[in-house]
């Protein structure tokens, strides 16, 4: 699984830092053993690792769960196929009248209950940590949504304001190698958080805060936008995200006195490193 | 096979009395009063036909302005409304529509032989409330401000007052009101008909599946459809009495509203698609010539299927932020065994048949093989992680068009099977294969690119996305796609306008069906038999055109020991 | 019947339960109350399938019959109706006056009053039965 990814990604994850964890490999290895046994490396199916601790478990749950579906689907889809073919109409005999079958109707009611049941199991594996917060977040960012543009505003220094509409494209800096918790709500109507790259998405709603915590992985840069339909211009209401390293981070928040001044610092700190559109079209190609 | 029925020696259940057809006033005043649930299935069946066609129109609308990025075949204003209208017309004017008010009116009272809806008159009201509310939503677009344009969801708070000001948004909100009523009148008549009107011998276990299909729909109706009728109605209050009860800065809650509308919509997809499983559960084994596969097993999947239903909404709601994510995905997760089982069903009914590839059958393995997409993607979707970055993306958008389309193909698969029973013509084969291939390559080669271009982040509802051009080449393909799909509706509306006038050469019984519709006239007479078989089986027809037949097999057991495996020749 | 009453209260009973478990564990109102709301309409005609099925007994069509044990007269089906079409076009002037202002209203409420008259009055007389 090292080396599936093709150059153009390799600024987002050196080939070092790609292998996953025991545990995890151990249960992937077990979901997907028939892949692996095959000596083949396991495709990302159109996703990348993402660079937040949680998309890469997402990844891997993901790689589970396409597989097993691959097997299962493929199985039923050839049953099928070789059902309609193999047994084509070859006469005008009356074929046999089968109508129950004790044991064939068992194993199908109870070998996908044991499929769904590993993953639901997995899922939850994944869920729990991905959803939970932690008190006493390092770095904190209040992400308020409206039609149609974003604001971010940090409370380290309620100086820091980063407001932007339709095309403006904000940015959104978040430190590196430091869990951040966003508070997440909006303005008008329900709007959607969407990074790709963290394999993560929360409605933004009126009445309601979100709170969820991110913890970066690699410094670059993703260009993003609202995903829940929220009026005219909602194709336009884009937004980018620049993560930088956590010294950096502190460092520009709390010498900027405005959100301007914030998004230049963290601009000439660190260039931008990755940018969308080059890795996600490297990322999915699988030269296993 | 015989062609002209012998009338069995009992007399016919139902009190006919040799009318063949409706009397009363001929034209125009004939239609507006008829209460014949089979005049009434025919109206039903061309409208929603008609708003299919209606809504795939836009379909290509939207497809020709998503091939390039910064699209500018319309506005985005028009977009909006497009896409809303789309989805509102296939699910609320089309799917549920054509399957229980069209192909089910005709032939649900048919298959138990019974000689009408037990509510005539409510059924033609149904209707009526059908057609004024497909009208009153496609009104929206010659109102100044356009017709409804919030996405088909309506999420509050967007579709409020100041958000969506416009008459559009209000005759949106009528027109459901309209067919949330009729959805709830056929649902009452399936349920009474079903429960008062079988002919003797015709036990809950003798019912045709599509039958029973349509009785768990129906009562998935009544369930489901009261709550989205009061989701409205407090919907227009919020608009126009002042009340805040999806307003948030008036202390009331717009995820009530995602709360009240998927517990209504989630029922509704079950809604959409039991009827369609009913069909190709009629169509595998009538043309596979062997008995359906796990009846039973079948009937309690689907009655599971029901009971689950109204547990799983919240699935639609994983990034709300708001929901209890472990229960939603474990009952959703529940829910796809039993409907994983009927694939089972259906593989089997094939299994060691005489697999005839009629045009129906055709689509009914067409149906099998696009559903199989959209159920598998369907389990992914349900777990939450994998949910979180696949939401409101084309990934989504993917996933229930292969499930819809797995339905618009089971529809054409109803409409060739059932097509002779109700006008004794056949539909052309020729075009229908050639309609088949269409429509299932197309399907699949609009989903296809669509899960991939949402994996890569497009967000769904996107008039353009200049944001990211590299996703133009998956979207020409999906176009590709479409535009396939929009090419073999042609096929089949040039199919049905050649076949309008041919001869009715279909006799009563062309496919050698199992269930009583068979055993009549086609199309059948007012008040639908002259005569009917004694009913000792799931497949009363069968028996009494094959009396030596082999007998149905368990094949674990002495067959003459189970319970509902009678030898045909017992009458 | 039997079994008809069973499967509307058994659905009920399951989703009452659903609404409950769930209610307890997410503490979310809007669905529990959907839930036991939802689980009572189906408790609710099953009961009364139950008492109905009770009084008339077992019916030719819940057991293997002939079709002769059920001939004769079903019921009355109308022939033909006009009321249907009437209470439509009533209904919909009303969605209307919803929208379009309360003057739709003047057509549709007495349109509606009097095609249900005219619907109830027809029933009583055994509807434009035309022998059926």
């Amino acid at each position: 699984m090292n080396d599936h990814a093709n150059t153009t990604d390799s600024a987002i994850a050196p080939a070092s830092t790609r292998r996953p964890s025991r545990k995890g490999l151990g249960w992937i290895a077990l979901a997907i053993a028939p892949i692996v046994l095959s000596g083949c490396q396991i495709p990302g199916f159109g996703i990348n690792e993402g660079v937040t601790e949680s998309s890469h478990k997402v990844y891997k749950l993901w790689q589970g769960f396409m597989v097993t579906g691959l097997i299962v689907g493929g199985f039923t889809f050839l049953l099928i196929v070789y059902a309609a073919i193999r047994y084509r109409r070859r006469n005008n005999e009356i074929p046999r009248q089968t109508q129950y079958n004790t044991l064939v109707e068992v194993l199908y009611t109870v070998i996908p209950t044991i499929i769904v049941a590993g993953l639901f199991y997995f899922t939850i594996v994944v869920e729990n940590p991905e959803v939970a917060v932690i008190k006493n977040p390092p770095a904190k960012v209040k992400v308020v949504a409206f039609q149609w543009g974003w604001r971010f505003s940090y409370p380290e220094n309620p100086k820091v304001n980063i407001v932007g509409q339709t095309t403006e494209n904000p940015e959104l800096i978040m430190p590196v190698g430091e869990t951040i918790q966003v508070d997440l709500s909006s303005l008008d109507v329900v709007h959607g958080f969407y990074i790709k790259e963290f394999s993560f998405s929360q409605y933004a709603q009126p009445g309601v805060v979100n709170k969820f915590d991110f913890k970066v992985d690699k410094v670059g840069e993703f260009q993003t936008q609202c995903t829940q339909m929220c009026g005219l211009y909602h194709s336009l209401m884009y937004f980018k995200v620049k993560t930088i390293p956590a010294s950096d981070y502190h460092q520009c928040l709390t010498s900027s006195n405005s959100g301007d001044e914030f998004v230049a610092c963290a601009n000439k700190t660190t260039p931008a490193l990755y940018h969308r559109n080059t890795a996600t079209q490297g990322a999915t190609v699988h030269h296993g | 096979m015989v062609d002209t029925l012998q009338p069995t020696t009992e007399h016919a259940h139902g009190d006919d009395h040799g009318h063949d057809e409706h009397h009363g006033a001929s034209g125009l005043l004939n239609w507006l009063t008829t209460t014949d649930h089979k005049i009434i299935g025919m109206n039903y069946t061309v409208t929603s036909v008609v708003m299919m066609l209606l809504g795939g129109a836009m379909a290509m609308l939207i497809r020709a302005q998503l091939t390039v990025p910064d699209g500018g075949l319309v506005s985005l204003a028009k977009y909006n409304e497009l896409f809303t209208m789309h989805g509102s017309i296939m699910i609320y004017l089309f799917a549920g529509p054509f399957a229980f008010g069209g192909l089910a009116n005709y032939m649900v009272p048919i298959q138990i032989g019974a000689p009408d809806m037990a509510f005539p008159r409510l059924n033609a009201l149904s209707y009526w409330l059908y057609l004024t509310g497909s009208v009153t939503m496609l009104l929206g677009f010659f109102t100044s401000g356009g017709a409804a344009n919030f996405g088909w969801v309506g999420y509050a708070p967007l579709s409020n007052a100041v958000n969506a000001p416009g008459a559009g948004a209000d005759l949106w909100i009528g027109a459901l009101i309209l067919t949330g009523f009729s959805a709830i009148f056929t649902g009452v008549n399936l349920v009474a008909t079903i429960f008062y009107l079988r002919a003797p011998g015709m036990t809950m276990f003798r019912m045709p599946i599509f039958t029973w299909n349509m009785l768990v729909t129906g009562i998935l109706i009544l369930l489901a459809f009261p709550v989205l009728t009061a989701g409205l109605v407090m919907l227009y209050c919020d608009r126009h009495f002042g009340t805040h009860i999806y307003d948030a800065n008036g202390g009331g809650s717009p995820v009530l509203w995602q709360h009240i509308f998927w517990f209504w919509g989630h029922p509704e997809v079950y809604i959409l698609a039991l009827p369609f499983f009913g069909m190709v559960t009629e169509i595998i084994p009538v043309f596979s010539k062997k008995p359906l596969f796990g009846y039973k097993g079948m009937v309690f999947a689907t009655i599971t299927i029901a009971a689950l239903s109204t547990g799983v909404w919240a699935h639609h709601m994983f990034t709300t932020g708001v929901v209890l994510l472990p229960f939603f995905s474990f009952m959703t997760y529940l829910i796809s065994i039993p409907t994983g089982m009927k694939f089972f069903n259906w593989i089997g009914s094939m299994w060691g048949g005489q697999v005839q590839y009629t045009s129906a059958m055709l689509f009914a393995i067409g149906f099998l093989l696009t559903f199989l997409i959209g159920g598998i993607t369907g389990i992914l979707l349900a777990s939450p992680p994998l949910d979180f970055f696949t939401h409101d993306t084309y990934f989504v958008v993917a996933h229930f068009h292969s499930v819809v389309i797995a339905l618009v193909i089971g529809a054409m698969a109803g409409i060739f099977y059932w097509y002779p029973k109700m006008t004794g013509r056949f539909l052309n084969e020729r075009l229908g294969k050639l309609q088949f291939w269409l429509l299932t390559l197309g399907g699949l080669l609009f989903v296809m690119p669509g899960y991939l271009v949402g994996l890569r982040g497009m967000p769904r509802r996107m008039a353009v996305y200049i944001i990211d051009p590299t996703w133009q080449n998956l979207n020409i393909w999906s176009s590709i796609g479409g535009f396939l799909m929009g090419i073999s509706m042609l096929v089949f509306a040039a199919n049905a306008l050649k076949t309008l006038k041919a001869p009715k050469t279909a006799g009563p019984n062309p496919w050698d069906g199992h269930t009583l519709e068979w055993f009549t006239t086609s199309p059948p007479p007012h008040h639908n038999f002259y005569s009917l078989p004694n009913i000792k089986s799931e497949r009363p027809t069968w028996d009494y055109f094959h009396p030596d037949a082999p007998a149905l097999t368990h094949d674990d057991h002495d067959p003459s020991h189970v319970p509902g495996a009678v030898k045909a020749d017992a009458q | 019947m039997k079994f008809e009453a069973r499967l509307l209260i058994w659905l009920g009973v399951f989703i009452g339960i659903m609404g409950i478990v769930y209610g307890v564990w997410s503490k979310e109102w809007g669905g529990t109350a959907m839930l036991i709301g939802t689980g009572i309409l189906g408790i609710f005609p099953g009961l009364y399938y139950r008492w109905w099925s009770k009084r008339i007994g077992e019916r030719p069509e819940d057991r293997d019959a002939t079709m002769a044990e059920g001939a004769g007269r079903i019921d009355t089906f109308p022939g033909s109706s006009i009321w249907p079409f009437a209470l439509g076009m009533g209904c919909w002037a009303l969605v209307l006056a919803l929208v379009f202002g309360t003057w739709f209203a003047v057509i549709g409420l007495p349109l509606v009053i009097f095609a249900v008259s005219g619907a109830t009055a027809e029933s009583r007389r055994g509807g434009d039965a035309s022998g059926h």
